[in-house]
């Protein structure tokens, strides 16, 4: 799945490229970019290339192999941690590379954050740089937007996903928009992130997926992370991008650890992962639930299947030339999300590959989400609205059939 | 009388604390203080402190009074006075988050209401003659002829395109009408640098700074010259090398993101300051109140301008809050703030240039509350004679026309003559005419445009909705317009 890549001179969000093979090395064009570093790694799934203005051109590389991650980057080990402190990293390595990075929210300074995530970046880079800001989500969203049309390029923190509801005029009416109905004149490159899904217990209004409420909105990116390696990788791209990009975070994945490269690195911002290679079904996934699902894999692989995992990773726009070239070899989808039934990632995700692989399918895609209801605050309540492994191996079985 | 004195008391402890303006203070003044005149202020009936008669069932202890030491009113000094005008005791103080408090035993809750509006800053009477002893910055013929054309076109922009809307050539217009003294005499306290972050009813602004009638006329007719690629409405006007912000229709939601202008200047410890307006009916979204108190707590260079032209289309101030205007406001955020006679160009740009000098010099938000009226109606659609007196907007018209008092002064300088004047109205017409008929008759954008600056580059799923576009185009080529460029 990844291939090491030696590059020379930095980029920052990978623009266009041109793919000659999977084994050899790819060449990247660059965007000037002031700022040079001498080895910069550069990692990538499959042979696909992102972006429109890379469509043009590109032999697609279909047979590109999506091994498992295993065969990482790294040449050396790297370093191990966790993904909250794989968020930091990613950000403390950016506002070390651009001044204009700043973070703002709310307890981000000095109480390092929620979820410390900014922990100690308030005494690195002063109080302006990492600001804390009073209670007031639309305003200080509204904030981040008009420091980013003067030339910063800020991040908004939400303590948690849910309170950004409150921001949702800004980011819809002006985040996504202004750049439009500007004529281009204005860019926001803000990144917009924070925890969300559901926890242990936090009641109903601290368990919103909010990636149900923003798919809609014209002129925004989101991504979901899901280990600490992708996590860093797309934080880093998310603050590089010139589109304002909202990064979704999970509550209960925030002490995950892992051995990352210690090099430095980013990740497409559009493109799928691919967890587990297969052949006999489809599973598509992101955040919280692709830990269900490689449990429910290990079941089935005991039972004999070979399901194919794949972390969507990015919400908008959905990375359909990996679920393609997925969907063609397996002929059977599941998708298992977090969000509500109606509405959801799923649902758009269900549409999305109906209307376009519906030939290639043998059997109706199957869509596991969360009831439509609140989140119960009672332990088991609350589990039973977050889908299983069981229930996951269960519909792998019955599409298999 | 007791209560009496504990108001002229209070009068002193305001003069002395809260007009930080006039005082001669610690840090930089802005101005010499000399040019004004501080007895004039204290002359006029200020508001302290708001008092409400003791309830009457806790009796008048008689130790209230007398344990309390008058002062004199012209008294200057700074020092903490060991009682406070709420009549606390001295001793009995406390620490709390956010300073020291003194406690008291008397229950009094702050009146509602003040006995007495906070007064207005004005500087030329109705007829346009200064007043006497008022202080202002003083204006040369060159800046005040400018400032004068400027409202002049504005004007008659106003009401040319106006009536374009009417007659079915733009989709929709919006006037300033009775405002051009806010509009222009603002923009011209202003430097090319400040940021400004408009509501909508501030094209004054980006006409002072050089956009010219031809790109207004771009905008409303949306044709290719349009900076903004013909994807907004009317009147929402944008530039990036004018230092002016795309309208965006959303009311008050330009007010956080002034504070957070202001924090990239202050980032970047730039010699300039954001400006945002916003109108009496914007005061009354959440944005304002978040966005005055970030200001105020992240210490950002904002003026705040609000227009308070008395109607929110057709809710009238009444209806909008219940506070004495906005300028009381400010104070309750922690931010300096005035309140001036918007018709009175004078007026308003002295209080501009105080204001910005002391947002860039102290690095704090100032709120100016311009006292003004909406003439025109809210917006070609709407009919204003609808929900209000007829004579009402003709007496604003009229009487308090803004351009006619400014010229009144002008006039009386010896500066302008009414052959000048109809020169000027005459000129500018022909000019607008000409605008709006190149403007009419310009391309349309073409339809790529529908789906550029989406995001920064087109992503796959843009492309290929284009694609499915064209297609369907050619297809019907009937259904599609054909002054629009494919």
């Amino acid at each position: 799945m990844a291939v090491v890549f030696q590059g020379i001179g930095a980029t920052a969000a990978l623009t266009s490229a041109t793919s000659v093979d999977s084994k050899k090395l790819y060449i990247l064009s660059r965007r000037l970019v002031s700022e040079t570093k001498s080895t910069f790694m550069v990692v990538r799934s499959d042979g696909r290339l992102n972006s429109g203005s890379n469509r043009r051109a590109q032999k697609l590389i279909t047979n590109a192999v999506a091994t498992k991650a295993d065969s990482s980057p790294a040449t050396k080990p790297g370093h191990e941690l966790l993904l909250f402190e794989a968020l930091r990293e990613g950000l403390e390595e950016e506002m070390e590379r651009d001044a204009r990075v700043c973070v703002m929210g709310e307890d981000v300074g000095h109480y390092g954050g929620s979820y410390k995530v900014t922990k100690d970046l308030a005494n690195k880079y002063g109080d302006l740089r990492v600001l804390d800001t009073p209670i007031a989500e639309n305003s200080f969203t509204g904030m981040a937007i008009g420091a980013a049309m003067t030339g910063l390029r800020p991040i908004v923190e939400g303590m948690n996903m849910g309170f950004l509801l409150l921001a949702f005029n800004q980011i819809s009416n002006n985040c996504g928009m202004l750049h439009y109905t500007s004529g281009g004149q204005f860019t926001i490159p803000v990144v917009i992130r924070g925890p969300g899904g559901v926890g242990r217990q936090l009641g109903a209004e601290h368990s919103q997926r909010l990636e149900s409420y923003f798919q809609s909105i014209p002129g925004i990116q989101m991504v979901a992370c899901s280990t600490p390696y992708n996590a860093k990788g797309l934080m880093k791209a998310a603050i590089r991008s010139e589109n304002p990009v909202i990064l979704f975070e999970h509550v209960l994945l925030y002490n995950l650890k892992e051995r990352i490269p210690d090099e430095e690195y980013i990740l497409n911002l559009e493109e799928a992962e691919m967890v587990r290679p297969g052949e006999h079904i489809t599973i598509l996934t992101y955040s919280r639930m692709r830990y269900h699902v490689m449990q429910a894999a290990k079941t089935l692989v005991n039972k004999g299947y070979d399901p194919e995992v794949i972390d969507i990773r990015s919400l908008k726009p959905f990375d359909l030339h990996t679920i393609g070239n997925s969907v063609k070899k397996t002929h059977r989808v599941l998708i298992v999300e977090e969000c509500m039934r109606t509405g959801g990632i799923g649902a758009s995700l269900t549409a999305a590959i109906n209307e376009y692989f519906h030939d290639y399918l043998d059997a109706p895609v199957v869509c596991l989400s969360s009831q439509d209801v609140p989140t119960p605050y009672a332990g088991t309540l609350e589990e039973w609205t977050v889908v299983q492994p069981t229930q996951i191996v269960t519909a792998v079985e019955q599409l298999c059939r | 009388m007791a209560i009496w004195l504990r108001r002229s008391r209070s009068l002193a402890h305001y003069l002395k604390a809260e007009i930080g303006f006039w005082k001669v203070p610690n840090q930089r003044s802005f101005l010499n203080p000399c040019f004004f005149n501080p007895e004039k202020s204290s002359s006029t009936t200020l508001t302290g402190e708001n008092y409400g008669n003791p309830p009457s069932f806790l009796g008048n202890s008689p130790t209230l009074f007398g344990s309390r030491r008058f002062e004199s009113i012209k008294s200057g000094r700074e020092e903490l006075d060991l009682e406070d005008e709420n009549g606390g005791h001295q001793n009995q103080a406390m620490d709390f988050p956010g300073g020291r408090i003194s406690f008291t035993s008397e229950m009094k809750f702050i009146s509602e209401s003040p006995r007495e509006r906070i007064p207005c800053y004005r500087v030329l009477d109705d007829d346009g003659l200064p007043i006497m002893h008022s202080s202002f910055v003083e204006v040369s013929k060159e800046a005040a002829l400018k400032m004068f054309s400027n409202m002049v076109t504005l004007e008659t922009m106003d009401t040319i395109l106006y009536e374009a809307q009417r007659q079915g050539r733009i989709s929709f217009y919006l006037t300033s009408i009775g405002e051009e003294a806010i509009n222009i005499a603002t923009a011209a306290a202003l430097t090319p640098h400040d940021v400004v972050l408009p509501q909508y009813r501030e094209p004054g602004v980006l006409l002072w700074r050089g956009f010219t009638l031809q790109e207004f006329s771009n905008q409303c007719f949306g044709n290719k010259a349009d900076y903004g690629k013909g994807r907004q409405m009317p009147i929402h006007y944008g530039s990036n090398k004018h230092n002016y912000f795309t309208v965006s229709s959303t009311i008050a939601t330009q007010i956080p993101q002034a504070v957070g202008a202001a924090y990239s200047l202050k980032m970047d410890k730039k010699d300039a300051c954001v400006v945002t307006y916003f109108g009496d009916g914007g005061t009354s979204e959440g944005d304002f109140h978040a966005g005055l108190n970030f200001a105020a707590v992240m210490e950002a260079p904002v003026v705040y301008i609000c227009r308070n032209n008395g109607w929110a289309i057709s809710t009238p101030v009444s209806q909008q809050f219940r506070s004495d205007g906005v300028v009381v406001k400010g104070k309750a955020y922690g931010i300096r703030s005035i309140r001036v006679d918007g018709n009175d160009a004078l007026a308003v740009y002295s209080a501009t240039l105080a204001a910005r000098e002391m947002a860039i010099t102290e690095q704090k938000p100032i709120l100016i509350e311009m006292l003004t009226y909406r003439v025109g109606h809210h917006s070609t659609s709407d009919d204003s004679t609808k929900y209000r007196p007829v004579d009402e907007i003709e007496h604003w018209k009229t009487a308090r026309n803004p351009i006619s008092r400014f010229r009144k002064w002008v006039d009386k300088n010896g500066w302008w003559s009414d052959k000048d004047e109809s020169e000027l109205r005459a000129n500018v017409r022909k000019q607008l005419l000409q605008a709006i008929q190149v403007a009419e008759k310009a391309e349309k954008p073409p339809i790529s445009n529908l789906f550029t600056d989406v995001y920064e580059s087109l992503p796959s799923n843009l492309c290929e909705q284009e694609e499915l576009l064209r297609e369907s185009i050619k297809r019907h080529p009937q259904d599609y317009p054909s002054d629009v460029p494919v």
